[in-house]
């Protein structure tokens, strides 16, 4: 194993040893998405049952609506939680005097994020399969790019979470269970585009989320998978991303001078 | 090549200057004090050494690397520890060891956890959790942790502080023979004069970001005429113009 896998290795260790030990924070992974998943599952079962079958479609949107964006939201919490952790434990200090550059130290959260994606969203998708027999594989290879989006979606979104903490300190770390939360009416996780208000539409239309759930609901209607909605999803999360990484290390490279990450947790 | 190089380094928190224009060197194989009272500016020259922060002019060389330019290959060399920075509390002590060996990328590493399990007394303590510790089992799980990767220099900020007379002078006593087994360098910061005396092979006494004073225990109290290092502390942070800066 080269040096830079092993200090990546070395901090993803850290947290997994973490998790062994704490029953509360495995707990918590899948307790989210499996609550999600049972709400809007007899959601869907009462609109289905209403429409006396008309709304099979909007009822499958639903729970792929759900699955999905718990997507993004592990995939943020996992990696903002990852380095609230370090904040919390007061233990930044010795991270950032270790031979760890600050790219490993990002690699490592992207590891734990998609680790904690596996762990939260699988039971959900499991449940959604045994109590309303909903496959999300039935979205077919097109899932995976899906899927993919919403992970790096949820990845940029915690890199910035992450600059406002070394920027604002340990208080800022409240936007970790804000931020996409907030961003939910935007992502048209379970209605399309065309129902927001055209003032808020280029606002949608700017999150990789949005383009995400209108290629869903085009490949849960039968239609093939927009690629066009696909590419705008797979561009905007490049461009949100080097913004992320180019905000990160300015505020890296501003606490650093600020003398910040040494109060960071305080 | 000096473990440690500084030059004209300077470090300003807006109207605050921290570090005012210091010099000082640290040779290989050297215990150096640095003393000075609260907010005298020690802990801001030692994240300055370790590229915490960055400075706003001169230049800190670390073990003959310039540390604004190369400091990651400074840092796989060097190792840190202060009461201030914790170890995960959940983590036992063999898990925090292994993390921090892998951060260094330590080789042989579960030999080297057990060779300072062995040194620091702490094989009963490793299936432990750091955060169940006392304060003296949690100092010695510390200094195991800054020795985890053999540094060619260590950083201490107040190694014994809140520990019990017994605890600190058994720690004194490893970093001491740590010293004489690796000739290894050593700059501690510290308000234990009787540490200080008893380690230190020169001392830096810092006021407002100034190096004001410098030289070996013995020196210092012989220059000022007082008793004990203490007394010379104590005249220096109150205020006696600096001597030989």
């Amino acid at each position: 194993m080269s040096a830079s896998a092993r200090r990546i290795w070395g901090l993803i260790y850290r947290h997994l040893a973490l998790y062994r030990r704490s029953w509360p924070r495995l707990l918590d992974l899948a307790y989210g998405p499996v609550l999600q998943m049972t709400i809007w599952g007899f959601t869907a079962r009462y609109v289905l049952n209403g429409s006396g079958g008309a709304l099979a479609g909007t009822a499958a949107t639903f729970l792929g609506g759900v699955l999905l964006w718990e997507v993004a939201l592990h995939s943020q919490m996992g990696f903002s939680m990852s380095f609230l952790e370090e904040v919390w434990s007061r233990n930044l200090g010795h991270v950032f005097v270790s031979p760890l550059r600050p790219w490993e130290m990002l690699a490592a959260f992207l590891v734990l994020s998609a680790l904690r994606v596996a762990v939260g969203v699988v039971p959900a998708i499991a449940l959604a399969w045994l109590l309303y027999a909903y496959n999300l594989f039935l979205l077919g290879p097109a899932l995976l790019a899906l899927f993919v989006n919403l992970l790096v979606m949820g990845w940029w979104v915690a890199l910035g979470v992450v600059a406002m903490v070394l920027r604002h300190g340990a208080g800022a770390g409240a936007l970790s269970w804000t931020v996409l939360f907030g961003l939910t009416p935007f992502a048209a996780v379970f209605y399309p585009v065309a129902v927001l208000p055209a003032t808020l539409r280029p606002v949608a239309r700017a999150l990789p989320a949005a383009h995400v759930f209108e290629g869903m609901r085009a490949v849960l209607g039968g239609a093939t998978m927009p690629w066009a909605e696909l590419a705008w999803a797979s561009g905007l999360n490049l461009a949100w991303m080097a913004a992320a990484v180019a905000l990160f290390v300015f505020e890296f490279r501003t606490a650093r001078i600020r003398g910040a990450l040494l109060v960071i947790g305080e | 090549m000096d473990a440690i190089d500084v030059r004209a380094l300077r470090k300003r928190f807006g109207a605050t200057v921290a570090v005012d224009g210091i010099d000082f060197r640290v040779p290989p194989g050297a215990i150096v004090g640095l003393l000075g009272a609260n907010g005298a500016g020690k802990t801001t020259t030692l994240a300055l050494l370790l590229g915490l922060i960055t400075a706003d002019s001169g230049s800190v060389r670390v073990l003959g690397h310039d540390m604004a330019r190369d400091r990651f290959a400074a840092l796989q060399q060097i190792n840190f520890s202060s009461p201030y920075v914790a170890l995960p509390y959940r983590l036992t002590v063999a898990e925090n060891l292994r993390v921090y060996g892998h951060l260094y990328s330590v080789r042989g590493l579960e030999a080297r956890i057990r060779e300072l399990a062995e040194t620091f007394a702490l094989a009963p303590l490793l299936d432990r959790p750091a955060g169940q510790l006392s304060a003296g089992q949690k100092a010695r799980v510390a200094l195991a942790k800054a020795l985890v990767n053999r540094p060619a220099l260590l950083l201490l900020d107040e190694p014994t502080a809140s520990l019990d007379p017994d605890t600190a002078d058994r720690l004194r006593a490893w970093l001491l023979r740590y010293r004489a087994e690796t000739g290894a360098a050593i700059l501690l910061a510290s308000h234990n004069m009787t540490e200080v005396e008893r380690l230190c092979d020169e001392v830096l006494v810092m006021r407002a970001g100034r190096l004001v004073d410098r030289g070996s225990p013995a020196a210092l109290i012989a220059r000022y005429g007082l008793a004990d290092l203490e007394a010379v502390f104590l005249d220096i942070a109150r205020g006696r113009p600096e001597i030989a800066a």
